[in-house]
């Protein structure tokens, strides 16, 4: 009995002992992870089968011209931000990090960043709103690729049935979807929810009536949140519209339950698939004739996390110098369907995708969500999209906005 | 399990026993529990212990790079209990669970009670039962956003042509979202419900509904004198359990609603989710994780002190 239980009792101390070894073994390796000097690696979000293989090779080609083998590391877009924190804590950072411009800010005041200019990128053909669109605190973090904004897409064949012309101010709007709803077709969709998604589409409502995110309870604000829910009260926008993301609204529009829709040119690659669908585009309604209609800049970055290896870090800059060079640039957009940040290549690409027009004279006089508030972003949309919500279902724009600015300026 | 043998062995005469033999069995005690205490420690001790300290850290993306973490005090907490989002989400947890729970056990209940009557096609109604709990949480989510939309969605169409209306604005109107939310989480909780009663239901003894009938005790009196009080510690697992896995409730309500509309889904799982990785304040997100935790501590008292009267 006694000699049975010793046997047992020294099986589990070596059982312990195996543990503690191999959490251990696995902590170590974890830390002391060695990079191999010629692969370096890109965090991006380019889960979608379709973008991951358009990066592969483009950087492909890249590491071929460069001598390097660059590969890819791809997480959602949501988790590119809290990985990139921890792999910073674990001194185990990627060479490039793609960051959404809305987030790069953060990072960048984290003091995670690298100078561009200081790795030799130049930004001569770059406009200037998309060198802000990549920098923070004047100090250029990130370079474009493409840009994208949001615009007005239309079903052109509802719209002749009903001989009406694609509408260019609000009020033409409100009264081009009342006509255009009838039985289960509202006549526009747009997202208003809950997340980023609904503020990007905000955002040029507020800024084209001149609000600012600085001043949520501003007077322009609150007009253009009415004005949202004169849509909502007209039965031109769905009820539904509060739940939906962008992706939604799409659906809503190829299924032909929205005549128009509020949306970007990353869905026409989906918009495309459905050939019996014959879309337009034009730039978002305005106030009143002759007012400039600003869209929100959207895309992402490269940039060059600060991992205090010089020498790979100026390796870094080369390759995001190759990626956002003007022939990658041209073939990412001609993919993707967004407008390069290049001017030059965004030149060629008007030429060669004209129907996409109205877009990149949208994108040229787009703003940057984070150009005002930088970091302090995040907390600024959160409250604001639930102030949207409130407001679209029941509450006065006022009292929602009002609620709102205390609630983004009280966390700060 | 391994405490049971080591205290079996600790039963054999010791009398005669020499000293070094004692303590090596000691020794060979503690073997046993340190893997136990070891585990504890470093997956539960240590987590619960950094996050009571992040509470009272400017915890910050910062933090990441410099490894440092001011102490301030109280002022995550009193950040967030100023806004007016926590009390409502604190409402919304205790609505929800408490929703859930009765919902999902009252009809668990009802099920397992209802399949241990002998009918065709028993075996293979339970197991389609099941169905909702094998899908993962999040596709349960999306497909009932698509099935409660409002104008598209398959239940109102259903409702429609049942001529009930069929315009519910089930996520998309504030005062119904949560209710909506509630039902569907009771959808996701009635297999586990039905399968942990149903297995309880049976070992409750026949001999004593053969008595019961004896006795000619009705069928509901039979239910409330003998099924339910053989069931007891049976409840006890499925409701605590049941609690520990709603309280903390996340996936989906962020895949059914995101927390809208204008926060009337917001819970403290879906708080401590935009407090700590969208608003990257980890201090916040920390305080309303503390609370989330005292809450279940609170409730894992009384299940200890129920257990220990009913051991008794």
């Amino acid at each position: 009995m006694s000699k049975r239980f010793n046997r047992r009792s020294r099986s589990a101390v070596i059982s312990v002992a195996a543990v503690s070894v191999l959490v251990a073994g696995a902590a170590l390796t974890g830390c002391g992870r060695q990079r191999d000097s010629s692969v370096y690696t890109v965090l991006n979000s380019s889960t979608d089968e379709t973008y991951h293989r358009w990066d592969a090779q483009a950087m492909a080609r890249c590491g071929e011209r460069l001598g390097v083998t660059v590969e890819q590391q791809s997480v959602p877009a949501a988790q590119v931000m809290t990985k990139a924190l921890r792999m910073a804590s674990s001194k185990s950072l990627p060479d490039i990090v793609q960051f959404d411009a809305s987030e790069m800010p953060t990072f960048a005041e984290a003091g995670g960043l690298i100078d561009l200019r200081t790795l030799g990128l130049g930004t001569e053909d770059v406009p200037r709103g998309i060198v802000n669109f990549g920098s923070y605190r004047g100090t250029y973090y990130g370079a474009a690729r493409s840009v994208n904004t949001l615009a007005l897409f239309y079903n052109k064949d509802i719209l002749r049935q009903a001989g009406l012309k694609v509408p260019a101010t609000w009020a033409e709007l409100r009264e081009t979807a009342k006509k255009l709803t009838r039985g289960k077709r509202y006549g526009l969709a747009l997202s208003a929810g809950g997340a980023e998604d609904g503020v990007f589409q905000f955002t040029p409502f507020m800024w084209s009536n001149g609000g600012d995110e600085t001043r949520l309870d501003g007077p322009e604000v609150v007009q253009a949140l009415d004005y949202w829910k004169s849509l909502l009260r007209d039965g031109s926008l769905s009820k539904s519209t509060v739940g939906w993301t962008q992706a939604d609204v799409n659906d809503q529009f190829m299924a032909g339950n929205a005549a128009m829709m509020i949306n970007g040119p990353w869905q026409v690659e989906t918009l495309n698939t459905k050939k019996s669908l014959h879309w337009g585009i034009a730039r978002i309604p305005v106030p009143k004739a002759g007012d400039p209609s600003v869209g929100p800049l959207g895309g992402a970055v490269l940039t060059v996390p600060n991992t205090g290896d010089e020498r790979r870090e100026r390796m870094a800059g080369k390759i995001v110098a190759c990626l956002s060079s003007e022939r990658e640039q041209l073939t990412y957009a001609l993919n993707s369907w967004m407008v390069p940040a290049n001017e030059k290549a965004a030149a060629v690409w008007r030429e060669r995708v004209p129907e996409l027009d109205a877009l990149a004279d949208q994108v040229a006089a787009a703003r940057s969500r984070t150009a005002k508030l930088g970091a302090g972003w995040p907390q600024v949309s959160l409250a604001l999209q639930s102030a949207f919500q409130a407001a679209l279902t029941g509450q006065s724009s006022q009292a929602a906005l009002q609620r709102a600015q205390q609630r983004a300026t009280s966390g700060n | 399990m391994t405490t049971s043998t080591v205290t079996a062995s600790g039963a054999v005469p010791e009398a005669g026993a020499p000293v070094p033999g004692r303590l090596r069995r000691r020794l060979a005690r503690w073997g046993f529990v340190a893997p136990a205490v070891l585990f504890m420690l470093l997956f539960f001790g240590y987590p619960l212990v950094r996050n009571v300290v992040m509470s009272f850290q400017h915890y910050t993306p910062e933090t990441f790079f410099t490894g440092e973490a001011p102490l301030n005090g109280f002022d995550n907490w009193s950040t967030v209990f100023q806004d007016d989002v926590f009390g409502k989400a604190l409402w919304h947890t205790l609505v929800f669970t408490a929703g859930s729970l009765l919902g999902q056990f009252c009809i668990g209940l009802a099920l397992a009670v209802f399949f241990t009557r002998k009918f065709p096609l028993n075996g293979v109604l339970r197991s389609l039962i099941l169905l909702p709990w094998l899908v993962p949480m999040v596709v349960s989510g999306i497909v009932w956003r698509r099935i409660l939309d409002q104008d598209t969605g398959v239940l109102n169409s259903f409702l429609d042509t049942l001529g009930l209306g069929g315009h519910t604005p089930w996520l998309t109107d504030p005062h119904m979202a949560l209710l909506s939310v509630i039902l569907v989480n009771i959808w996701i909780g009635i297999p586990f419900n039905m399968v942990i009663l149903y297995g309880g239901l049976q070992e409750v003894p026949r001999e004593l509904y053969e008595a019961a009938a004896l006795d000619g005790a009705s069928a509901w009196r039979t239910f409330r004198s003998i099924t339910l009080p053989v069931l007891r510690p049976v409840i006890t697992v499925v409701l605590v359990l049941g609690f520990m896995s709603t309280v903390k409730i996340l996936d989906l309500i962020l895949a059914l609603t995101d927390g809208g509309p204008a926060d009337a889904t917001q819970t403290l799982g879906t708080l401590t989710y935009q407090n700590s990785f969208v608003r990257l304040d980890f201090g916040a997100g920390a305080v309303v994780g503390n609370v989330l935790i005292l809450i279940s501590a609170v409730f894992a008292v009384f299940y200890l002190r129920a257990n220990r009267t009913e051991g008794k």
